[in-house]
């Protein structure tokens, strides 16, 4: 099989069908409300969104609607916490973040709340709805918050296990849902570890580590590069915070340089999480793939992630660039 | 001063009793600020009639003993810079020794300059940038209703605070849900860290706003530990509805160079003036 063809072969991936993740993240909501009492619901008017119609109809008693209030709805979250529920804060992530960043920062990370952020269709996922809708802004910000653990699902699976997780975890989470659609990346039976990147691929030239959506365009470059006769690793990095502070290490010890990439703005998310490691603890080369210091032009979700590079094919290139890097 | 408990609450003081214990704990707020050369005299002065009541005349159903007790009232300080008046308050209610007031923002206090639910006990909310406590206490009116528990919630708010947007939010949706096991408690002293709130941003007519919000509202002279405590001990105002009790003070009540003074709001009493206040609040303080 030739590059290209691996590329547009799914390559690496678990399936060929693509999934939006919301589904796996309502179907585990709505279960674990269905077994544990105190699970809750809080909605901005984000119902259709957040998939909460469901939600809505079966448990009508433990949901809350502030209506289009985000400062509120976090705080309202904070407080069901306090009274002993634990309170899913389901939004849009552009709007559940930046708008209510001093809640997320006061009433829950530095209140050790036990409240669980869904981010709903983060990064670009709302393309040509432009920059105020997108969420990219959204991991530089909250990864910064001690006490505050924020994940993003890879696939399916992985969502449905964070999910699962999260009730079990005490303090407050973030948690970014994608819409966009994507292959499964784990196996069935795949058990969600916090603060654990998953090794999806081994390789000893080049590790390629990624996060959310980014995942199976990783797996495919891998492929690629296969095809060229490059080794190369696969992490998926699905916690921000805690970081896998051992395998990202092993990784940059055992190969010859590391690509990040993320649906995110390549300061200060998954790359600068990397390189702020490294650079104390053993320096590697490096590619950081993410939105550039710009906001993105208008476009579709899928146009705009070919546009930026954030595509099996801009892995692969970044891969290939920084194996020329002779330092 | 530490009261002994039966359980849950306790003897109700009697008014004259609950100004001692006010006035105590505006004396020992303002020694926490001379101390730490830091603090809010103006406000902690104002809330200090409303704390008292709260916290011995029976009216908050807490548990030093049992601080995070499921079933205990929640009382939110959104006014969190007005921490010395509530760490006194707590500190008299046996949530922790009155000693421990001495190290009000010494390095590595529990006692922050404003208040840390993980380090002190009796403290529900962690807050300090204005606007965050309303909205806590809805949800936690909230998950009492969701409980089906009879726990109530209590939410004191300064009167410049509410030109935070979040508040009436939080607002809307406490009259949405009807949520009548919670109540608003206004520490009105007109006086924000510049200036008037009426030269500022004007407040009035506020109970006509909190009433447009749908909140059963009346009004009271915060002051009157009487008053306070007979309007405190029917609640709610208004079944089916939150509660919004407006509490007329004045900001750097009971020490009269602060009274209604701007400047106070921040004022940091030397030694001389703590010795005058501590005349004129005729208590000691004794940690």
């Amino acid at each position: 099989m030739s590059a290209t063809e691996v590329l547009q072969s799914g390559a690496g991936c678990t399936s060929q069908q693509l999934f939006d993740c919301r589904d796996a993240y309502i179907r585990v909501l709505e279960e674990m409300a269905a077994d544990d009492p105190r699970v809750c619901a809080v909605a901005n008017d984000s119902v259709s969104s957040a998939k909460l119609k469901g939600f809505r109809a079966k448990f009508p008693d433990r949901f809350v609607n502030v209506g289009i209030a985000e400062q509120n709805m976090v705080g309202v979250g904070a407080g069901l916490a306090n009274g002993g529920m634990i309170p899913y804060v389901c939004a849009a992530a552009c709007f559940l973040t930046a708008r209510a960043m001093e809640q997320v920062k006061v009433d829950l990370a530095y209140s050790k709340s036990n409240v669980k952020l869904c981010g709903m269709s983060p990064g670009m996922a709302y393309g040509q709805l432009g920059s105020t809708h997108h969420s990219i802004e959204d991991l530089a910000w909250t990864r910064v918050l001690p006490d505050l653990a924020v994940v993003v699902p890879a696939d399916p699976l992985e969502t449905a296990a964070a999910m699962r997780y999260s009730r079990l975890h005490e303090g407050p989470m973030y948690l970014r849902i994608s819409r966009m659609p994507v292959p499964r990346v784990h196996g069935d039976g795949y058990e969600f570890k916090l603060g654990k990147a998953v090794l999806l691929r081994q390789g000893s030239d080049v590790t390629l580590m990624a996060t959310g959506v980014l995942v199976s365009r990783a797996l495919q470059a891998a492929f690629a590069l296969a095809a060229r006769g490059i080794s190369a690793r696969v992490l998926n990095v699905s916690t921000i915070k805690p970081l896998d502070e051992e395998a990202i290490l092993d990784a940059a010890r055992a190969t010859r340089g590391i690509v990040t990439a993320e649906e995110a703005f390549a300061r200060g998310g998954l790359g600068g999480a990397v390189a702020e490691l490294l650079v104390q603890k053993h320096p590697v080369p490096m590619r950081i793939l993410g939105v550039p210091d710009s906001f993105p032009p208008t476009g579709s979700a899928e146009f705009l992630m070919e546009h930026l590079g954030l595509s099996a094919a801009g892995i692969e290139n970044a891969a290939l660039d920084l194996l020329k890097d002779k330092r | 001063m530490t009261k002994s408990l039966n359980g849950v609450g306790m003897d109700q003081d009697s008014p004259g009793k609950l100004k001692q214990e006010a006035n105590w704990i505006r004396l020992s707020a303002m020694t926490m600020t001379h101390n730490a050369q830091l603090g809010h005299t103006g406000g902690d002065l104002s809330s200090a009639d409303i704390l008292a009541v709260l916290y011995f005349g029976g009216v908050l159903r807490v548990d030093p003993s049992q601080p995070n007790w499921p079933q205990r009232d929640r009382f939110v300080l959104s006014k969190g810079h007005c921490s010395g008046a509530f760490y006194s308050a707590l500190a008299a209610r046996g949530f922790f020794p009155p000693a421990q007031l001495k190290t009000h923002m010494e390095p590595l206090s529990m006692l922050n300059g404003h208040p840390d639910r993980n380090k002190l006990p009796g403290v529900e909310a962690n807050t300090g940038p204005l606007g965050h406590g309303l909205p806590i206490a809805v949800g936690a009116a909230l998950a009492a209703r969701m409980r089906k528990e009879s726990w109530r919630v209590f939410v004191l708010t300064g009167d410049g605070e509410l030109q935070e947007g979040s508040n009436w939010e939080a607002a809307m949706t406490a009259q949405h849900y009807g949520l009548d096991n919670l109540t608003v408690i206004v520490d009105r002293n007109r006086i924000q860290q510049g200036d008037f709130t009426e030269n500022t941003i004007r407040m009035e007519p506020l109970a006509a706003r909190w009433s447009a919000f749908g909140f059963a509202v009346d009004e009271v002279d915060g002051h009157d530990s009487a008053g306070l405590l007979d309007r405190f001990s029917h609640l709610p105002i208004q079944p089916g509805k939150p509660s919004c009790i407006i509490a007329n003070t004045v900001k750097g009540k009971g020490f009269s160079l602060a009274e209604n003074q701007p400047a106070w709001h921040h004022g940091v009493p030397d030694d001389e003036q703590l010795a005058a206040a501590a005349v004129e609040l005729g208590v000691e303080v004794g940690w």
